[in-house]
């Protein structure tokens, strides 16, 4: 019998599309000759929304974008606005910005591992890293009282400072999640199934990442080290000693390996932020209403999913005239098909894991 | 005894023990496996309906029941519909064959714990497991949709590769029994003293793969990957019709673990037999014994699943054309040489 080229459509009612993405497949039985993701599901017109709105009542709607890493938008924002308005932030409040925002990776990092390791069928390990996970989360419920869609980051510092019994829960937090990793690695690492699974599978070359401007992890597991918080440093995170993780092959199970080690690599950091943690104020001084002079600025960040940039445009009034967001996930997803190629129709879903996209921070 | 009671109610009382028994322990095995999965994983698992979420698997069942049927447009009416049968069927028919106990006396009456002694019972259990691919496949084919199609086409190939090395290991024990009937099966291991499983460990071990493989279950759940195939061939079914797969898929684990008990681990019999120290051990009747040995691979089957990631579909083919057929022809050449020197 003749083997015929069809198409396939995954999602965006789909089991491991990761919300309402849409995939369509080319496939040849089940080798993928090619990926079309279609977007636009989610979308909710953020970005013309912003136009309507002050600049202090941007900052909660970007927690709708990264849902899983609500945190790092507040942060993105926040710097990019505090930049063009030229507002100086006290150091306190980098400092606390800086444990926020890495709490936020491991949390961004961990549901990742489960979600991913459920899509390769390791169903008990996406609830032993939720289990790690809800350990940060009740962190943040514990600062400001949210979970998810946090908002713990304003214009000018944070919402609230750290006090001591925060401090000393987080450090017990902290020594807890590398033993629940232990367990997780014990399952996977040597795992031969899971090896078959990921190594070698989803390839892309350091030159082909950056063509398809490829950031975060999924770069570092090429053996790129591009980190933002090394790179072009913002709110003091030359202050710490950290390292970039670093992979060789570009394949998934590096980018499990390099995300699994910056997942260390946070614990370090928020360690040696709460160890120096300065006196002094957990905000600057903030108008209410913020007026900005005409002006653009672009910021960027190393979000735990990769670069997030923010395009701020001011026009004197106390409304943003443009903002505009470039997401990290967006333009990770664009390598999928470069990675799919070839590869059979199980590994779409495991390579797709590998890249941790987030359809709210797609569609905006 | 009476030749009604003999003849009349001692048979229709079988035949209902044999459509009973096998539900029962599909929902037993229904109920393990979601709350060890749950256990394993942190969670609670169901343990509102009934003692401990007993009565779970009946409670979804009943919902099932009263659930739309949905039958697509585009469907094969015909065999859409001939497929749960033919699934459930076969496998509900196997367990004519498992002998399940020591022969109870009444009198001058001799109650089998089974419904057929068959000199070919060994093949008769293995053709009728088999047949359920065709309710797969039909089903996978029927639904005309892509997802099924190809949670069809991996099913077939998976089940006909790991037929032959399940096939295999099976003519080992045949040879070592001399005989392809399942009581004999059981009364040769009880003579020899050793349990096949004890005998001939590398025919236990690739039947075993075979059999998870053969049923479909993690970690080679391929057919139905929900990740990937979202239910795999039956996508399309709903209320009752997916009910009978999903239960065939249960009575088939258990199909398989009764095969494994019997063939491998001496069936109803007691452990130990040559301790004189455990003789109160055969104070238990033999059904207990034969339960406790299913329960186990059973919950073997379960704590696979809580462990492994899912194969992909080129290695689980090559796992078993490159290792396990070749391992079970080895192994057979050497238990047939075995058998014929003794």
């Amino acid at each position: 019998m003749e083997l015929r080229e069809y198409d396939l459509n995954m999602g965006p009612q789909h089991p491991s599309t990761h919300g309402v993405l849409r995939l369509k497949l080319a496939v040849d039985n089940e080798v993928v000759l090619g990926v079309e993701p279609v977007l636009g599901y989610l979308h909710r017109g953020m970005e013309k929304l912003w136009e309507s709105l002050t600049y202090t009542q941007v900052v909660p709607l970007t927690d709708r974008l990264d849902y899983i890493a609500a945190l790092s938008n507040n942060l993105g924002y926040c710097l990019a606005v505090e930049k063009l308005a030229g507002i100086e932030v006290p150091k306190r409040a980098r400092y606390v910005r800086v444990v926020l925002a890495e709490l936020q990776r491991l949390a961004s990092h961990l549901a990742w591992l489960g979600f991913m390791a459920n899509d390769i069928g390791a169903m008990s390990v996406l609830l032993y890293a939720f289990e790690a996970r809800e350990d940060v989360l009740d962190l943040f419920e514990e600062y400001c009282g949210a979970r998810l869609t946090i908002h713990g980051i304003r214009i000018g510092g944070a919402v609230r400072d750290l006090d001591t019994p925060l401090v000393s829960r987080i450090r017990a937090v902290l020594e807890r999640i590398p033993k629940r990793l232990e367990d997780v690695r014990a399952l996977l690492d040597e795992n031969r199934i899971w090896k078959e699974r990921t190594v070698g599978v989803g390839r892309i070359a350091a030159a082909a990442a950056i063509d398809y401007g490829l950031t975060g992890p999924g770069l570092r597991a090429c053996g790129l080290a591009w980190d933002m918080r090394k790179d072009i440093p913002y709110s003091s995170y030359d202050d710490f000693a950290f390292d970039v993780p670093l992979g060789t092959n570009g394949d998934v199970y590096d980018r499990y390996l390099v995300r699994l080690e910056e997942i260390c690599q946070s614990i370090r950091i928020v360690g040696q932020a709460l160890d120096g943690l300065p006196g002094g104020e957990f905000t600057a001084k903030v108008p209410r209403v913020l007026k900005i002079a005409p002006g653009e600025v672009f910021h960027t960040i190393e979000a735990p999913k990769g670069v997030l940039g923010f395009t701020v445009r001011s026009n004197g009034t106390d409304k943003p005239e443009r903002v505009k967001m470039k997401s990290p996930s967006f333009i990770n997803l664009q390598a999928l098909d470069h990675m799919c190629r070839g590869n059979l129709f199980s590994d779409v879903v495991g390579i797709l894991g590998s890249l941790d996209i987030v359809l709210g921070e797609i569609d905006k | 005894m009476t030749p009604f009671v003999a003849d009349v109610l001692i048979p229709v009382g079988k035949i209902v023990a044999v459509i009973l028994y096998p539900m029962v322990m599909v929902v037993v095995m229904i109920w393990l496996e979601r709350r060890v999965v749950a256990l394993m994983q942190l969670r609670l698992g169901p343990n509102r309906v009934g003692f401990q979420g007993l009565a779970q698997p009946v409670a979804d069942a009943v919902k099932l029941f009263f659930k739309e049927d949905i039958r697509q447009r585009q469907a094969d009416k015909l065999l859409f519909g001939i497929s749960p049968v033919l699934v459930m069927a076969s496998s509900l028919l196997a367990f004519c064959f498992l002998p399940l106990g020591e022969p109870i006396r009444i009198g001058t009456y001799t109650l089998t714990l089974w419904i057929a002694e068959s000199p070919v019972g060994l093949l008769i259990v293995l053709g009728l497991s088999s047949i359920s691919v065709f309710g797969v496949i039909f089903g996978g084919w029927a639904a005309n949709s892509k997802y099924p199609l190809m949670g069809a086409l991996r099913s077939v190939v998976q089940v006909l590769s790991y037929e032959i090395p399940l096939g295999l290991t099976v003519l080992t024990v045949a040879f070592a029994a001399r005989s392809m009937d399942l009581v004999e099966i059981v009364r040769r291991q009880e003579a020899s003293g050793v349990w096949y499983g004890f005998l001939m460990p590398v025919s236990f071990v690739v039947f075993w793969i075979s059999a998870v493989a053969e049923t479909n279950r993690a970690p080679f759940d391929l057919p139905e990957a929900e990740s990937e195939l979202v239910a795999g061939y039956h996508t399309e079914y709903s209320g009752m019709k997916f009910a009978y797969f999903y239960m065939a898929e249960y009575a088939h684990m258990v199909l398989v673990s009764s095969l494994v008990v019997i063939l491998f681990f001496g069936g109803w019999l007691a452990p130990f037999p040559s301790v004189k120290a455990l003789d109160f051990l055969d104070v238990v009747p033999g059904f207990v014994w034969y339960l406790v040995k299913l329960m186990f691979f059973l919950y073997l089957y379960v704590w696979i699943r809580a462990t492994f990631p899912r194969y992909r579909f080129d290695s689980l083919i090559r796992l078993v054309w490159k290792w396990l057929i070749p391992l079970a022809l080895v192994n057979l050449l050497v238990v047939v040489l075995v058998r014929y020197l003794l």
